[in-house]
C-alpha cells in the first residue's frame, strides 16, 4: 500500500509533466486535468466556492505546475458537495466532481490528506458503515460522527442535537434499536469478498501493488 | 397484472424507520394509486452515495451498484431499476454508463461480482421515480387520478442538485428545470416557477461534516421560499428533504431567523391529491408539520369514478 | 433633348398627394415637354408606356416622380435615356403623418422634389464612356509566398494569365521555411505538410504563369487595363510587362527579436524566435530537436507568447499578430511527437487560436503540452524564464533548455507615402515595393501600424489604389489559412478590375458607372487640389503641372469636383449644375411663412439608404427638409452651400459616413475632406452675419435608421426655435 517513496520526497521540477502523469495514472478521471482551459467557470459555480483554499481551476493549474505537496495536502477538494454544477458548465466537459473526489481519495491513500479534515473522516466512516452490513446503519453512523473527536465532544454534540433527534424519533425516522441491529443485507460475506477483490484489481491496475 | 412494473431500489434512507421512511410510505401509496408495481430488488445493498470516495476506490463503488443490477437482472429480469433517492440514481446511472462504455471495466466488475456469485450482463436501465412518472406515465395520466386538487397551496419546487445534474430529468434545462413545477400544477397546486434557489446545493453529505457552511446554503434556500410566497417546499431528494427541514431549528437558534417552512416530497403531494389519508401520505413523518397538506388530506370528497 | 415627366399614383401616392398638381408643376415650372400621370408606374404596362415615349416620341430625359431611386431599379432601367427620380414615397409620404394638418406641407414637399427632379435631369448627359480603356487582362502578382502563389493559382484556374514577381531567389516565402503547418481540415489535430512545394511545382510547370525570382519592381505606371511594370532582375537587364491589374502579396518580416533586450535574444543561441525553431525542426527531420549550443536533445522548452507584441509601452508592436499562438502550439507538438517526455510549457497572456484551431489547441493539451497564463518579465541567457503566473498569482522562475519567443508580423508594405522618411517597426528604412509613378506616392497608402490600407468594414482587399489589391499579412496580421482565402478574394477583385477597365466602367463601389471626371483645362488654375485630394491617387500631373486624369483609376466619387475652387471638373450625369439646379429649383417661402427650408446633402452609400429605411419604418421627420443625394460628401463643392444660403435656405446638413481610423466612408477620404472643408467656412458664415449652426456636418451609418430622423428633427428645432429663419431670404 502506498506509492513508491521517491515520489513523496522528490522536489518535482516546476511545470514538468511528472505530477500530471501521476494524477493521470492514479486519480479518477485524472487524464482530464490537462484539458482544462483555465476559464474559471467551475470556481464561480461552486456553492462552497469561497471556502476552497484553492478553487478547482487553481487546483488544475497547480497540478500542471507540479505542486504535488500543496495539492495533496490541501483541504480544498474535500469541500466538494457533489452538486455537479461545475460539471454541467465546464466548456471542456471535465468531470470535475469526480476528479476532486479522486484527488481527495488519492491524497488520503498516500496519507497526505489533513488528518482532522471532517469530511475525510465522515467519508471513511460512511464507507465503513455501509460496507459492514451492506446497508447504512443511520443511527450508528450519526453517533459515530458525533463521537469522532472523543467522548466529551460526542456527548456535547448529541445534546445539542437532542431536539432534532427527538423530532425525528417522533416522526418515525429514527430507530433507537439500530444501536443493536439495523438493516442488513443477507449476503454480507459475499459483499465483503466482492469489495476486497475489487480493491485488489484496482490497486494492481493503478500500480499500488504488483 | 399492474399497468407498469419496476425493480425498486429504495436506498438506505427509504427503509422502515429510516430517515426518509415517510418518502417510502408516500411512494408506495402513490404507486398503488397509479397501478405501478414496485418490487424491491432482493437483498439490495447501499450504493455508497456521493460521500464514500475516500474509503472506497472507484471500482469498489461501481461494484456496489453492479451488484444491485445483477440481482435485478436475476430476480426481476426485463424490468428497469427505479430509484427514489437522487444519490442512488446518480451513482447507479454513472456506474451503468461507465461499465457499458468500457469492456475492461465491465470485465473487472464481473470478476469482483463473481466472488458473490453474481454476474452483470449489462443493459439494465436505471431510472429515477420522477422519470418514470413523467416519461412512462405522462402528466396527463398523472392528472387523471387527482381527486383532491391541491388548490390554493403555493409550492416552491426545490429541485436541488442530483436529479438535475449531471443527467437531468426528461431533457430539462440544468439552470431552470421545470418538471417539479409541472408536477405541482398537475396535482392542482400553485407552482412558484420563479423560486430563485431552485437548483442551489443544500450542502448534501457535507451537512454533517461542515454544518456551518451547509446551513448557510439552507438558509438561502428557505429564505428564498419565503420571499417567493411559498406555503411549503417540495423536493425529490431524501437528503435535501432532511437537510432543509431538520436544520431550520439550528439556523433559527444560531442566526436568529424564525423559519418554520414545511418540506415535503412530490410523492406526498401526489398521494394526498390522489385521496390518501395523512398516514398513507407519510404526513406524520415531519418535524415541521405540512399543515396545508394535512388539511386537504382529511377533507372528505366523493369518490371519483375512474 | 426631349424631356418627359411621369407622376405615379401607386403605393398611396395618389391618396396622400394631389398628383394632378404635381403634374402641373412638372409642366409649368419644370418645363417638361411631356407630362403623364399613371396609377401604377412600375407595372409592366406603366413601364411600357415610358418605353413607347422613348421610342416614338423621342424622349431622351426622364424625370420619374415615384419611389426612391434605390427602388425598382430593374423596372425603371432605360438604357439610352438620362433619368432623375423624385423620391415621393420613401422621401415624402412615408416620413410625414397622414393627417389633415400635415397635408399642406406634405404637398409642398412633394412639389419641391418634382421641381428638383425636372431641373436635375435637364442638366444630365448620358455618359459616353471613356476612350482611355485598357484591354490587358493579365494579373501581376507581387510576392511569391503562400499568398502570392495562391493568387497566381486561383487566377490561372479562373482562366487568366499571371506574371509573378518574387524578391528572393526561391519561391514559397515563409511557408517554404516551415517544417509543418497548422491543419486546415478535420480533425485539426496534427501539424500537416505545408503543400508549398507542390504549389510551386504546379505553377512552374504552367505556361500561363511567367515567374521572375530575384526580381523587384523598378517602376510601375498606368492604370487598370493598362499597367506597365518594369521588373529589375538580379540576373540580367530589366524586363517590362504589361498587365491589367495587380495583387500585392508581399507578406511580412518577423519583428526583430534583438529589440527584445529583456529576453536576452542574441546573448544565447538557445533563445530563438519561431522562425529559428522551424529551422531546428527541419534539421531534426522528425527526430528529437537539439539545442543550438551543444547539440543535446531539448528536455524542457518554454514558449513565450506575445513577445514584443500587444505592447502598450510604445517600444514594441502594439497589436496581436494572430498566428503566433497557433504556431507555438504546433511547435510544442513537434517536441511531443518526437518524445512525449519532453516538457513543453506555453506561457501566454491570452491564447488566441482563430479559425478552427480550438481543436488543435485541445489536441496539444491531449499530448500533454502545458499551458499557463503568465506575464514574462525577463529571460536570462542561461535559459531562466522569469514570469508571474497569473492563475496561481505568484512569481516563478522556470528553467528551460530552449526558449522560443513568439514575435510578431511587420508588414512589408513599402514606403509610407505620407511620411517617406519614417522607419518601419524594426527600425529599418523601408524600400519602395511598387515604385509607382503616381503623383501621390510610390506605394500603397497605409492605415494603421504600417499595414496597407484595405477597407476593413466594407471592402477587404480594396486598397486606395484602384486595380491594385492587397492580400495576406501585408494588409493585416494573419495565418496561412486566412492568407489563402485572402489571396483568392483579392485576385478575383483584380480580375474584376481588369474586366471593368476594358468596358470603361467603374468596378466599385459605383459598379457599372460609365461616367468619369471631365475637366475644362482652360479654366484650370493648377491649384493641385484635385490631384492631392483624390483618395485614390487617380490624378497625375503633366510637365505643365496640369492634372492628368486616369479614368480607370477613378472610382467616380467626385471628390475632385468638390475640391475644385473654379468648378471646372464634372461628370456627364453628376455635376455642379445637376446638384446646383436642384438646390435652386426649390420654392423657398419668405421669412413670415414660418416654413424653413433645410437642405440635406446625403451620401448615397450610408446616409441616403438610412433615410429611405427610416421611411420604410414610417419614422417621421420635418416637412421642411429637402434631400439631395450626393455620391460622397467629398464631392460637395462649397458653391452648393453658397447657393443654398443665398437662396434663403435656413440650414444645410451634410450627412456622410464615418471617417478616421475606423472609417466607413466608402471612398475612404471623402467624408473626412468634407468635414475639413466645412470647418473652414465658419469664418465665411460669420462674415455673412450668419450663425455657424446654419451649416452642419454629421457622421452617420447605414444603421442609423432611428437616429437620423431624430437628428433632422433636432436640427429643425434649432432652426425654428433657437436661431430663427435665415435673414438672407428674399435676397436671391
Amino acid at each position: 500500500m502506498g506509492a513508491p517513496n521517491e515520489l513523496n520526497l522528490t522536489a518535482l521540477a516546476k511545470y514538468s509533466n511528472d505530477f500530471l502523469r501521476e494524477v493521470e495514472e492514479r486519480v479518477d478521471e485524472g487524464e482530464w486535468v490537462k484539458m482544462c482551459m483555465q476559464c474559471g467557470v467551475c470556481a464561480g459555480s461552486c456553492p462552497f466556492g469561497p471556502d476552497w483554499e484553492h478553487s478547482p481551476q487553481k487546483i488544475f493549474m497547480m497540478i500542471r505546475a507540479g505542486k504535488r505537496q500543496e495539492v495533496l495536502t490541501s483541504e480544498s477538494m474535500w469541500m466538494c458537495t457533489s452538486c455537479y454544477n461545475c460539471v454541467v458548465r465546464c466548456p471542456r466537459q471535465l468531470p470535475i466532481t469526480q476528479i476532486m473526489h479522486g484527488l481527495a481519495s488519492y491524497a488520503n491513500r498516500l496519507g497526505l490528506a489533513p488528518k482532522m479534515q471532517p469530511t475525510r473522516q465522515w467519508s471513511l466512516q460512511f464507507w465503513d458503515n455501509c460496507t459492514r452490513t451492506g446497508r447504512v446503519n443511520e443511527l450508528k453512523l450519526t453517533l459515530g460522527l458525533y463521537f469522532k473527536d472523543g467522548l466529551m465532544a460526542g456527548i456535547r454534540k448529541a445534546w445539542e442535537m437532542r431536539n432534532i433527534g427527538l423530532g425525528l424519533l417522533m416522526a418515525k425516522r429514527l430507530n433507537p434499536f439500530e444501536l443493536l441491529k439495523g438493516h442488513e443485507c443477507k449476503d454480507k460475506a459475499g459483499i465483503h469478498r466482492m469489495l476486497k477483490k475489487a480493491q485488489e484489481i484496482e490497486d494492481r491496475r493503478r500500480g499500488f501493488s504488483k | 397484472m399492474a399497468k407498469k412494473e419496476y425493480a425498486f431500489y429504495p436506498g438506505c434512507s427509504s427503509q422502515l424507520k429510516g430517515s426518509a421512511s415517510n418518502y417510502l410510505t408516500s411512494v408506495n401509496t402513490m404507486c398503488h394509486k397509479l397501478d405501478v408495481k414496485m418490487t424491491p430488488i432482493p437483498d439490495w445493498n447501499c450504493c455508497g452515495a456521493s460521500i464514500s470516495y475516500a474509503g472506497g476506490g472507484e471500482l469498489a463503488r461501481h461494484v456496489m451498484n453492479a451488484r444491485n443490477f445483477a440481482l435485478s437482472e436475476q430476480h426481476l429480469p426485463g424490468q428497469d431499476v427505479v430509484a427514489t433517492c437522487a444519490a442512488c440514481w446518480l451513482g447507479a446511472k454513472e456506474t451503468k454508463e461507465k461499465l457499458d462504455a468500457s469492456s475492461q471495466l465491465m470485465a473487472e466488475a464481473n470478476e469482483a461480482l463473481k466472488e458473490a456469485g453474481l454476474q452483470y450482463k449489462g443493459g439494465t436501465a436505471v431510472r429515477h421515480m420522477v422519470e418514470v412518472l413523467i416519461e412512462d406515465l405522462g402528466y396527463a395520466e398523472l392528472g387523471r387520478h387527482v381527486v383532491k386538487p391541491l388548490e390554493g397551496v403555493k409550492f416552491a419546487g426545490y429541485v436541488g442538485c442530483q436529479t438535475n445534474r449531471p443527467f437531468g430529468i426528461a431533457g430539462e434545462s440544468f439552470e431552470n428545470p421545470m418538471y417539479l413545477d409541472k408536477l405541482v400544477e398537475t396535482v392542482g397546486g400553485e407552482a412558484l416557477t420563479k423560486y430563485e434557489q431552485k437548483v442551489t446545493c443544500c450542502g448534501g453529505a457535507l451537512a454533517f461534516s461542515e454544518p456551518d457552511k451547509s446551513q448557510k446554503q439552507i438558509r438561502d434556500i428557505v429564505e428564498s421560499a419565503y420571499d417567493a410566497g411559498a406555503d411549503m417546499i417540495v423536493t425529490p431528494c431524501p437528503l435535501c428533504q432532511a437537510n432543509v427541514e431538520v436544520y431550520q431549528s439550528e439556523i433559527n437558534r444560531k442566526q436568529g431567523t424564525k423559519f418554520d417552512m414545511p418540506v415535503t416530497y412530490y410523492s406526498q403531494l401526489m398521494a394526498v391529491a390522489y385521496g390518501a389519508t395523512p398516514k398513507q401520505a407519510g404526513l406524520d413523518g415531519h418535524i415541521i408539520k405540512p399543515k396545508k397538506l394535512q388539511e386537504i388530506a382529511v377533507k372528505v370528497v366523493p369518490a371519483k369514478k375512474s | 433633348m426631349k424631356s418627359a415627366a411621369y407622376v405615379c399614383g401607386g403605393c398611396g401616392l395618389g391618396e396622400r398627394l394631389d398628383t394632378a398638381q404635381l403634374a402641373k408643376i412638372a409642366e409649368k415650372e419644370g418645363k417638361m415637354e411631356l407630362v403623364r400621370e399613371h396609377p401604377f408606374l412600375c407595372s409592366a404596362e406603366g413601364v411600357a408606356a415610358i418605353r413607347k415615349d422613348i421610342e416614338t416620341e423621342g424622349v431622351t430625359h426622364l424625370a420619374l416622380a415615384a419611389c426612391s431611386r434605390r427602388a425598382k431599379t430593374e423596372a425603371f432601367r432605360f438604357d439610352g435615356a438620362a433619368l432623375a427620380r423624385a423620391n415621393l414615397r420613401e422621401g415624402v409620404i412615408w416620413v410625414r403623418p397622414d393627417t389633415d394638418e400635415a397635408r399642406e406641407t406634405t404637398q409642398e414637399m412633394a412639389a419641391d422634389y418634382v421641381r428638383m427632379a425636372c431641373a436635375e435631369v435637364k442638366k444630365m448627359k448620358l455618359p459616353a464612356g471613356s476612350a482611355q480603356t485598357g484591354h490587358n487582362k493579365r494579373i501581376l502578382v507581387v510576392g511569391g509566398g503562400i499568398s502570392g502563389l495562391t493568387a497566381a493559382r486561383e487566377a490561372r484556374e479562373t482562366g487568366y494569365e499571371v506574371v509573378l514577381v518574387e524578391k528572393q531567389a526561391e519561391l514559397g516565402g515563409w511557408a517554404a521555411k516551415l517544417w509543418k503547418r497548422m491543419p486546415e481540415r478535420e480533425p485539426y489535430a496534427e501539424p500537416v505538410d505545408t503543400g508549398v512545394d507542390k504549389l510551386v511545382e504546379a505553377l512552374r510547370a504552367d505556361p500561363g504563369v511567367k515567374i521572375y525570382t530575384g526580381a523587384t519592381l523598378a517602376a510601375t505606371g498606368g492604370a487598370p487595363g493598362r499597367f506597365s511594370a518594369s521588373i529589375a532582375l538580379e540576373s540580367g537587364p530589366a524586363v517590362t510587362e504589361e498587365v491589367g491589374a495587380i495583387v500585392q502579396a508581399t507578406g511580412f518580416s518577423l519583428y526583430d527579436a534583438r529589440r527584445l533586450t529583456e529576453f536576452s535574444y542574441g546573448a544565447s543561441p538557445d533563445i530563438v524566435d519561431q522562425a529559428e525553431l522551424e529551422a531546428l525542426a527541419r534539421k531534426a527531420n522528425g527526430g528529437p530537436i537539439t539545442r543550438p549550443s551543444d547539440g543535446k536533445e531539448v528536455k524542457r522548452v518554454a514558449f513565450v507568447q506575445c513577445a514584443g507584441q500587444r505592447d502598450d509601452s510604445g517600444k514594441h508592436l502594439p497589436y496581436c499578430s494572430g498566428y503566433c499562438c497557433g504556431t507555438s502550439i504546433k511547435q510544442a507538438m513537434y517536441f511531443k511527437d518526437a518524445n512525449a517526455a519532453v516538457d513543453t510549457v506555453v506561457i501566454y497572456t491570452d491564447l488566441r487560436v482563430p479559425g478552427q484551431a480550438e481543436d488543435f489547441y485541445r489536441s496539444a493539451q491531449k499530448k500533454g503540452v502545458t499551458f499557463t497564463k503568465g506575464k514574462v518579465s525577463s529571460v536570462t541567457p542561461d535559459g531562466k524564464v522569469h514570469f508571474r503566473d497569473l492563475i496561481l498569482d505568484e512569481d516563478v522562475v522556470l528553467e528551460a533548455d530552449l526558449v522560443v519567443l513568439a514575435t510578431g508580423q511587420v508588414a512589408n508594405s513599402g514606403v509610407d507615402i505620407d511620411n517617406p522618411e519614417a522607419l518601419d517597426a524594426n527600425g529599418a528604412k523601408p524600400v519602395s515595393i511598387l515604385n509607382l509613378g503616381y503623383r501621390q506616392g510610390k506605394d500603397l497608402p497605409k492605415l494603421r501600424h504600417g499595414f496597407a490600407d484595405s477597407h476593413f468594414i466594407c471592402f477587404p482587399y480594396e486598397t486606395r489604389r484602384t486595380g491594385i489589391y492587397a492580400a495576406g499579412p501585408v494588409r493585416r496580421p494573419m495565418d496561412i489559412a486566412q492568407a489563402k482565402e485572402d489571396a483568392t478574394g483579392a485576385v478575383l477583385k483584380a480580375i474584376q478590375a481588369a474586366e471593368n477597365a476594358e468596358l470603361g466602367r467603374a468596378a466599385h463601389p459605383r459598379s457599372g458607372d460609365l461616367s468619369y471626371p471631365i475637366v475644362r483645362l482652360d479654366g484650370c488654375t493648377q491649384c493641385k487640389r484635385c490631384t492631392v485630394e483624390c483618395p485614390f491617387g487617380a490624378i497625375d500631373e503633366d510637365e505643365k503641372t496640369y492634372p492628368v486624369f486616369n479614368e480607370s483609376r477613378c472610382r467616380r466619387c467626385g471628390t475632385c469636383m468638390g475640391a475644385c475652387p473654379v468648378r471646372v471638373i464634372s461628370f456627364e450625369n453628376y455635376s455642379i449644375d445637376t446638384v446646383g439646379a436642384q438646390i435652386k429649383a426649390v420654392d423657398v417661402p419668405d421669412e413670415f411663412s414660418e416654413k424653413p427650408r433645410i437642405l440635406v446633402l446625403a451620401c448615397e452609400n450610408d446616409a441616403y439608404p438610412a433615410l429611405d429605411m427610416a421611411g420604410m419604418q414610417r419614422a417621421h421627420y420635418s416637412a421642411f427638409v429637402r434631400v439631395v443625394p450626393v455620391r460622397c460628401l467629398g464631392s460637395v463643392n462649397t458653391i452648393w452651400i453658397t447657393d443654398a444660403l443665398n437662396s434663403g435656405y435656413d440650414g444645410v446638413m451634410l450627412m456622410g459616413c464615418k471617417h478616421g481610423d475606423e472609417y466607413q466612408c466608402h471612398f475612404v477620404k471623402g467624408s473626412e475632406l468634407a468635414t475639413y472643408r466645412m470647418s473652414k467656412i465658419d469664418d465665411t458664415l460669420k462674415q455673412l452675419a450668419l450663425e455657424v449652426e446654419r451649416v452642419t456636418t454629421l457622421e452617420v451609418a447605414i444603421t442609423d435608421i432611428e437616429r437620423l430622423p431624430k437628428l433632422i428633427n433636432d436640427y429643425a428645432d434649432i432652426i425654428q426655435n433657437k436661431i430663427g429663419l435665415s435673414p438672407m431670404k428674399g435676397f436671391a
